[in-house]
């Protein structure tokens, strides 16, 4: 009897670590996870908008790729989404928080801006374009280093320096927005080389964005590559894994901290360089659009699989840009796809713990009697 | 000038200090909330949208019920953001960098739209919303401060939200200091899983501070509305003040009384040059830009000198799984 | 008759398969010490968990002053008043000591310090503690972190404790003022359970002894009436023969050469202590110990993962006959002279194995730098991967499946195959076998018997003194960072090693 009494004073259930669920019930609950989380978003849309859902949704999937125009956009914008996303995994899977990427993209993009500007007149477009990819790219890197050399210095929290650095990279393009603006004191650059068009990317096959996302996808198989065939991208899989191990096997961890976030520094600058002498042609504190902190969201939603990233930039983007379509037919605020975006995120996110773990509840024979 | 200025600085440090204590309160129980800056909007436009509500229901607003509502209301909204934060992080274990973000994506949208978007919704012929009334009531002074001279000026010229994020500064910091409860959630952020074998229970005590933090915090946003704004709301008009409270944070050393003081640093780096003549826009981005200066060199210093009272909490982000030890 | 304290009446606990205590009862009194006295994996720490509360038996009962309990939580054992000391200090580093006595309890609002202060001051005086409250624990030597444990479960009320190996990590002297406490205590009335495996503080300190044997309970004697080899032969157990074969040693040569090493912990306690012994080749030098007596850290410090404070590490290269001080190398280094040098440490998926990657991967964590591609070559490793798979016949869906999801002996045999595949000079092993089944068990001392055939230098970190006798060619046993003998597993009996392992020695350890 006394067997009786005791299991029954066992905690009623408990939560334990999922050994590994088949890779097909794992997409499952994350397809189920997004599903819930739209109809969650349908539900906010009527309440908020009056009409019906199947409306909301049509207007939505027009206001993303209702025209040749859209579809563009809805390209460029996964395409830069998806270079900062590519940017900060590198860093993720070694476990260095580097929520950094706005700074080091803005960096990028201020390095761009300032090359258009103080070179535009003064060096053939060739050479130009030669050397505002190698100091973009030398920006962002440094941006991103300099947190990575005080963690593998002293350990620093790199969470907080990165954020920090960002506001600094923010400032500065204030700074130099208000020292070059035109017309001066206005604090904007306008069109930067309206007339000479020096310093934009060239168009490709007559598309503006095209080059933009053709240097993307590029990206996007360097990273696929670097990570799972090189040996660099091994050593960050095992520094990501368990320090000790490589310890074990003799790996320099600090070196292997500052060469990576010098890369992905260096990708973030090159998002930089799109986004200004690519798409905007112009440069502002807001140039970024907040996507370097997105980018950390898609890069942890895809678990860090470049494949998969494209996969959720894309939905991000997708909901994005039909949200804002929504809020513009029913005379509402753009931001509204940032609750879109945030309703979507928390679903998926949540989801995982159905993943990693399971709930056991107490054996139910055993409690009966007691 | 010099009394103009500190009165502005203090303006500017308050919604910081609320944003500050309520990162603290979280921090101190192990969570990293990077979603400081969305609960403040929300805290934000809570407290507008029960403003509006009650200023477009009466004629003649009640003074009382004019400041409760909109008080009440904006605890209520970042509350629910403090409770989103926790199911997902204490209880489901989600990453907290991540969901921080997220949580600040959708609080900042969250202020924005229905700042933007509240007087279409009700459909109210309101031409913006400009809560005049609330806020008049919201800056009611004490009745002697303008007889002091510049005594008063400086310290007795603020409304009663103001010196609310002093007092809860200062009972956060003897909360840690000197109650047993203080001690206990200490423990939780620094060693969970000694905290829990003492018989603490530490999800509770996770979801309590993050709560807690994040209902202060949102008052910072209610602050800036009602009382540094006079009441209009205006798009994306707080800004980065969220991460500045943040920096804050680091600044302080994780202290609650420190950041009383380093409030009105930080406010006053923020409007010092309108004070200072003759000074270019550019270098005005300059001076914004030295509290996140400052801050970074109190993280080196504080991670070269390891002098263990200044380093964050120890299991900062981390989530806690007794199973796992 | 008097009630005791606390009585265990067939206490079992199951971990998946292995089986950590069977049936176990006990008796203790109040005003007595008892010792739990048991080798590494007997059962004596899951025992007392039980008790603590830290985990549910799977049957048994446990019984209070008479009265059946039942002990869910940490927080149920405070409340029958039983407080364990961990061999782990479950302290808040930024904490006073003061803060960590007072922690948990259940005080409303304001708590008075002072008035908790005087409490901890009457306990300090009652039983001769020497506690300053005001410093914090970071700032403390372990002997001052111990004392504030015991002190934290006394302010809490309680009159049962346990101690669970409490010294470990203590000098002679630091050992001899706790006794000193732990018998004031007994005198008050309290009951007290200590786990060791030190039998000369068995004697000296306890009134009666309790002996674990693998999860089982041998039996209980009283102290006055038992001397060292009674409990020894109670704890080791009679010989058992496992036939493992053992060739002799052909052709050996000197290979490794460990000259006066010695290597200091943070706290600057000497965890190596000027051990010299050598390896020749073809032969399996065993280690046998108490666990934490430094077999980690001296395989570490050959392996250069160790920092060494003095001595050499002398290998005798068989190619060239030149000899190489391995001394302060880092494991690529030591590659680099040509050393040929295969670990496998005791944390298998923590630091020989990442648990996330294939085997297929694994395999490579010793080549991937090979060549000056900057990609990987995974050809290699892939079939490498198949023949490991095929020759020790590891269970597993294929060659891409996360080693995390292997059992304990795939993940082994992944491991040691690994290890052998790059044909060593010189094969060091940490507990190769803790967690296998039988079958696994010998497949690892097959592997072992092979390399030594081949003319490897084998060492072997065992617990079980039957496999050490019986594999090994020769058996160096260490005790705190000392080595107390160097014996010949062909002729040495298991009483002989139970008392190198266990016997009292002062020097080299009073260093403060």
């Amino acid at each position: 009897m006394s067997k009786l009494t005791k299991s029954a004073n066992e905690p009623l259930f408990h939560i334990v670590k999922r050994d590994a669920l088949p890779a097909w019930l794992a997409w499952a609950i994350r397809i189920g996870s997004i599903v819930a989380a739209l109809i969650v978003c349908a539900l906010v849309t009527v309440v908020l908008t009056g009409e019906n859902p199947i409306e909301v949704y049509a207007t939505m999937i027009d206001g993303a790729i209702g025209s040749n125009r859209r579809i563009w956009g809805l390209f460029q914008n996964v395409a830069m989404l998806l270079c900062i996303s590519l940017a900060v995994t590198p860093a993720f899977k070694m476990r260095f928080w580097n929520i950094g990427a706005e700074g080091q993209a803005l960096i990028g993009g201020l390095a761009t801006a300032a090359c258009m500007i103080l070179f535009g007149d003064k060096l053939p477009q060739p050479v130009l374009l030669i050397v505002m990819f190698a100091t973009s790219i030398i920006a962002g890197a440094i941006w991103g280093f300099i947190p990575a050399f005080f963690k593998a210095k002293w350990n620093t929290n790199e969470t907080l320096f990165t954020l920090m650095m960002n506001y600094i990279a923010i400032q500065l393009v204030s700074f130099f927005t208000y020292k070059y603006s035109v017309p001066k004191g206005s604090g904007q650059l306008g069109v930067i080389n309206r007339a000479t068009e020096a310093g934009w990317l060239p168009q490709l096959g007559g598309h503006n964005y095209l080059l933009n996302i053709v240097i993307v996808l590029g990206v996007t198989v360097f990273m696929y590559v670097y990570l799972k065939y090189s040996k660099h991208g091994y050593e960050i899989s095992v520094v990501g894994e368990s320090e000790n191990t490589a310890r074990y096997i003799g790996i320099n961890v600090k070196k292997v901290i500052m060469r990576t976030m010098l890369l992905s520094g260096a990708i973030c600058g090159l998002t930089g360089l799109l986004l200004v002498s690519g798409t905007d042609h112009t440069l502002t504190r807001d140039t970024i659009e907040g996507r370097g902190f997105t980018a950390i969201m898609v890069s942890w939603l895809g678990k860090f699989n470049p494949v998969h990233m494209i996969l959720t930039s894309f939905l991000l983007v997708f909901l994005q840009k039909g949200a804002i379509e929504i809020s513009t037919d029913f005379g509402l605020n753009n931001s509204f796809s940032d609750i879109i975006t945030g309703i979507i995120i928390f679903f998926i996110i949540g989801s995982e713990f159905f993943i990693n773990y399971t709930v056991k509840f107490r054996e139910s024979k055993k409690g009966v009697n007691a | 000038m010099l009394v103009a200025f500190i009165q502005r600085a203090v303006m500017q440090g308050i919604p910081l200090l609320f944003g500050s204590t309520g990162e603290i309160i979280t921090e101190k129980g192990g969570n990293l909330n990077l979603g400081i800056p969305g609960i403040m909007y929300v805290g934000g436009i809570s407290g507008v949208i029960g403003a509006f509500a009650y200023e477009s229901s009466v004629e003649t607003v009640n003074p009382f019920l004019a400041v409760m509502i909109p008080l009440l209301a904006s605890l209520l909204g970042s509350l629910l953001m403090g409770l989103i934060y926790c199911v997902l992080t204490v209880t489901l274990r989600a990453n907290q960098n991540v969901t921080g973000l997220a949580l600040t994506t959708f609080g900042v949208g969250f202020g924005n739209f229905f700042g933007g978007s509240l007087i279409k919704i009700v459909g109210s012929d309101m031409p913006s919303i400009a809560l005049t009334q609330t806020s008049v009531c919201f800056k009611t002074q004490l009745p002697f401060a303008d007889k002091l001279g510049w005594f008063g000026d400086v310290f007795l010229s603020y409304s009663f939200l103001a010196y609310l994020a002093i007092v809860i500064a200062l009972l956060a910091s003897f909360f840690f200091n000197k109650t047993s409860f203080g001690l206990k959630l200490r423990s939780v952020g620094e060693n969970p899983a000694t905290a829990d074998a003492a018989g603490i229970n530490v999800e509770k005590y996770k979801y309590f501070s993050t709560c807690v933090g994040s209902m202060i915090a949102g008052l910072g946003g209610l602050y800036y509305v009602m009382d540094y704004a006079n009441g209009v709301w205006s798009n994306d008009g707080f800004g980065d003040r969220g991460w500045l409270a943040i920096a804050l944070v680091i600044f302080a050393i994780w202290k609650p009384n420190l950041s009383i003081l380093g409030s009105i640093l930080f406010g006053g780096l923020f409007i010092i040059h309108n004070y200072i003549p003759n000074i270019s826009f550019e270098m005005q981005e300059i001076i914004k830009m030295t509290p996140y200066a400052v801050t970074i060199i109190v993280l080196v210093v504080i991670s070269m000198r390891r002098k263990r009272e200044h380093q964050p909490p120890a299991s900062l982000g981390l989530s806690y799984f007794r199973e796992e030890r | 008759m008097v009630t005791p304290a606390i009585e265990l009446k067939n206490l079992t606990k199951t971990f998946g398969n292995v089986i950590a205590n069977k049936d176990v009862s006990l008796v203790v009194n109040r005003g007595e010490i008892l010792s739990i006295l048991g080798e590494n994996g007997s059962g004596k720490t899951t025992l007392m968990n039980m008790i603590s509360g830290i985990y549910f038996p799977d049957h048994g009962q446990i019984f209070i002053d008479g009265k059946e309990v039942v002990i869910r939580s940490p927080k149920d054992a405070f409340d029958y008043s039983i407080g364990m000391i961990h061999q782990h200090f479950k302290l808040v580093d930024v904490f006073t000591a003061a803060e960590n006595i007072v922690l948990g309890l259940n005080e409303k609002g304001r708590y008075d310090i002072k008035k908790s202060t005087k409490k901890i001051k009457e306990i300090c005086d009652l039983y001769g503690f020497e506690l300053n409250l005001e410093k914090k624990i970071y700032e403390m030597s372990v002997s001052e972190k111990q004392t504030v444990e015991i002190i934290k479960v006394l302010y809490r009320g309680a009159d049962i404790l346990i101690l669970d190996e409490p010294t470990a990590v203590l000098t002679p002297q630091e050992t001899q003022k706790l006794f000193a406490i732990l018998r004031r205590m007994r005198d008050d009335g309290k009951a007290i359970i200590i786990i060791t495996h030190k039998l000369h503080e068995v004697l000296s300190l306890s009134d009666r002894v309790s002996v674990l044997r693998k999860g089982e309970y041998i039996g209980t004697v009283v102290t006055k009436e038992a001397d060292e080899s009674v409990l020894t032969e109670m704890m080791v157990g009679k010989k058992v023969e496992l036939n493992i074969g053992r060739s002799e040693p052909e052709n050996p040569e000197l290979r490794l050469e460990v000259k006066k090493l010695t290597c200091f912990n943070r706290e600057g306690v000497p965890v190596l202590n000027d051990v010299t012994f050598d390896v020749s080749s073809g032969e399996i030098l065993g280690i046998a110990g108490i666990a934490g007596s430094g077999q980690r850290e001296l395989l570490e410090s050959i392996a250069g993962l160790q920092k060494v404070n003095e001595g050499e590490i002398i290998y005798h290269n068989p190619k060239t006959g030149k000899t190489d001080n391995l001394r302060d190398k880092t494991p690529m280094k030591i590659r680099d002279l040509g050393v040929r040098l295969s670990f496998v440490p005791e944390d298998r998926l923590g630091m020989g194995l990442v648990g996330n990657m294939d085997i297929v991967d694994n395999m490579m964590l010793r080549s991937y730098r090979k060549g000056k591609s900057v990609f990987l070559q995974r050809k290699q490793p892939k079939e490498l991967a198949d023949k490991i798979i095929a020759d020790l016949e590891v269970v597993t869906p294929g060659a891409e499946t996360p080693v995390r999801r292997l059992s304990g002996g795939n993940v082994q045999k992944v491991l040691v195959g690994r290890e052998i595949a790059s044909s060593p000079t010189v094969f060091m092993a940490a507990y190769p076998v803790r967690g296998l089944d039988i079958n696994s068990s010998y497949l690892i001392y097959n592997l072992l018997n092979e390399q030594k055939q081949k003319g490897v230098a084998v060492i072997f970190v065992g617990e079980d003194l039957d496999v050490l006798l019986e594999l090994c060619d020769r058996i160096l046993v260490v005790n705190s960072g000392k080595i107390t003998g160097i014996v010949d597993a062909r002729t040495a009996t298991k009483e002989e090693i139970g008392l190198l392992m266990t016997k009292n020695d002062n020097g080299g350890e009073t260093i403060e």
